[in-house]
């Protein structure tokens, strides 16, 4: 599983950090970081990262 | 025979519906009624950056179309078995029979349905046919009300909630003339509380929006050609105009349901698991449904935020394929916290949990008249902190707040 996230699109809102602490953290107002392959454990709460994104920012490739 | 669940409603809480109902293990057919043209969009963008950015070409039809397709929804579940009749909508229900009926005259049988249908505007009551009369829910809204926002344009905002300040500032920095009528006495009062609300209306105010709050529309004034020429408030006073925007709340798309004996004066009547009043095979999902809320000692709300359909959902579609299956749907856990934001000029305001229950308002952090500084609002009722607002705090200041309202919210939850 590999994460993808649009900065493009993202307006750091921090809903995925909040959906997913592990593999997304917002430093501070505009500095998203994250984990670009986590671990296949945290797939349920990517999926709900990339659910939960207002912008839709986040994608998940196999 | 296969089995078949019907998802009333094609916009998020269709789509959301449709991904956990495959995710929770349905492997038979699914058929989603849709009333809009399009597959399922993001909706947020309408009233910021697609009235922003949109460059109105005169096909109104295929810009809604550019519109929708650029802000669709990525759809994440094998497409097979999966049967979307867009553009149509159910117009009523036999529940008993478990069969509902379409605009075009078909009917569909179904074993599961779920109730998805969203909102509509409401609109003013008025015999005025203008067509400076202007919504904003949809795409195809969003595009007809771009080409009428032209610089130096006089447009009248009805309503000060979230839609109609959003629609309001990004009108000023199209150039209009705006003024925003509210009969509360500050914009977006209920969830903001009083000196919030005044502070981001000061915001507003240096940016050239005009507020006539404590005021209410009593009539749309036509000109001999029928055009708009402005609206008449109840002090007496007349404010011309060429547009006229309507953002006075919502209707829940119910009435298909009307004749099974359902609860349907706010939405849908659901319980805790999302189930429509109790039964087996109909839920609800999105904001449509009224459901128990914890900060309200398990009475039932409806709530229109973003976040609600992808939440209710999650709990909605493992109960039906339970319940379909013959078995009693899991226990459902602690709700989640209810998200939302608005983006109005510069200002981002967040939410948290339900302040628009409040009693009182306090202010938590920062100073409310430096909201750039930023600001964090509590939201009380009874002395309970049911809500957090914030304006211009990072989303990781927001972290306490969240926890402590998670464990108001635990402590107050009612199991189903």
């Amino acid at each position: 599983m590999k994460v993808i996230v649009d900065l493009e699109r993202c307006e750091y809102h921090g809903q995925c950090a909040i959906a997913a602490p592990e593999v997304f953290d917002l430093k501070d107002e505009s500095t998203l970081v994250w984990e670009a392959q986590p671990d296949a454990s945290l797939r349920d709460d990517v999926e709900a990262a990339v659910d939960v994104c207002p912008t839709q920012a986040i994608s998940i490739q196999d | 025979v296969s089995r078949r669940v019907v998802v009333a409603g094609g916009s998020l809480g269709g789509l959301r519906a449709v991904e956990r109902l495959r995710a929770a293990g349905w492997r038979e057919h699914i058929t989603v009624v849709g009333a809009e043209p399009h597959m399922p969009y993001n909706r947020p963008p309408l009233s910021k950056a697609v009235l922003r950015e949109l460059v109105p070409n005169g096909d109104e039809e295929a810009a809604a179309r550019e519109v929708a397709a650029a802000a669709a929804f990525p759809v994440r579940v094998d497409s097979s078995g999966i049967d979307w009749r867009l553009g149509r909508t159910v117009t009523g229900t036999d529940l008993d029979a478990r069969r509902l009926s379409l605009d075009d005259g078909e009917t569909i049988s179904y074993d599961g349905l779920v109730v998805a249908t969203g909102l509509r505007p409401r609109r003013l009551r008025t015999e005025a046919t203008t067509p400076g009369r202007h919504v904003l829910r949809t795409a195809d809204d969003a595009v007809r009300l771009r080409g009428a926002l032209v610089a130096g344009a006089h447009v009248v905002i009805v309503g000060a909630g979230f839609i109609g300040c959003e629609v309001a500032a990004t009108a000023r920095q199209l150039g209009c003339d705006v003024t925003v009528v509210e009969p509360l006495p500050e914009p977006m009062v209920g969830p903001l509380g009083g000196e919030l609300a005044g502070a981001v209306r000061l915001h507003h105010e240096r940016r050239g929006i005009r507020f006539r709050l404590a005021r209410s529309l009593v009539e749309v004034r036509c000109g001999r050609n029928g055009g708009l020429e402005g609206v008449a408030l109840d002090d007496g006073s007349i404010v011309r105009c060429d547009v006229l925007v309507e953002a006075i709340g919502s209707h829940p798309n119910v009435e298909w349901l009307e004749g099974n004996g359902l609860d349907l004066s706010n939405g849908v009547l659901c319980d805790d698991y999302m189930r429509v009043e109790g039964r087996a095979d109909i839920v609800a999902v999105g904001d449509v449904a009224r459901r128990p809320c914890a900060f309200l000692d398990g009475q039932p709300l409806r709530t229109e935020h973003w976040c609600v359909p992808t939440d209710t959902a999650r709990r909605a579609a493992p109960t039906l394929v339970a319940q379909l299956d013959g078995l009693a749907p899991a226990s459902t856990g602690q709700p989640p916290l209810s998200t939302f934001w608005t983006d109005q000029f510069d200002l981002r305001i967040q939410g948290l949990g339900v302040p628009g229950i409040a009693d009182e308002y306090s202010v938590l952090e920062g100073r409310v008249h430096e909201l750039e500084s930023g600001v964090a609002v509590g939201a009380w009722r009874r002395g309970t902190l049911t809500g957090v607002l914030t304006v211009g705090l990072a989303p990781a200041a927001m972290r306490p707040y969240r926890e402590r309202l998670l464990a108001t919210q635990a402590g107050m939850t009612v199991t189903a």
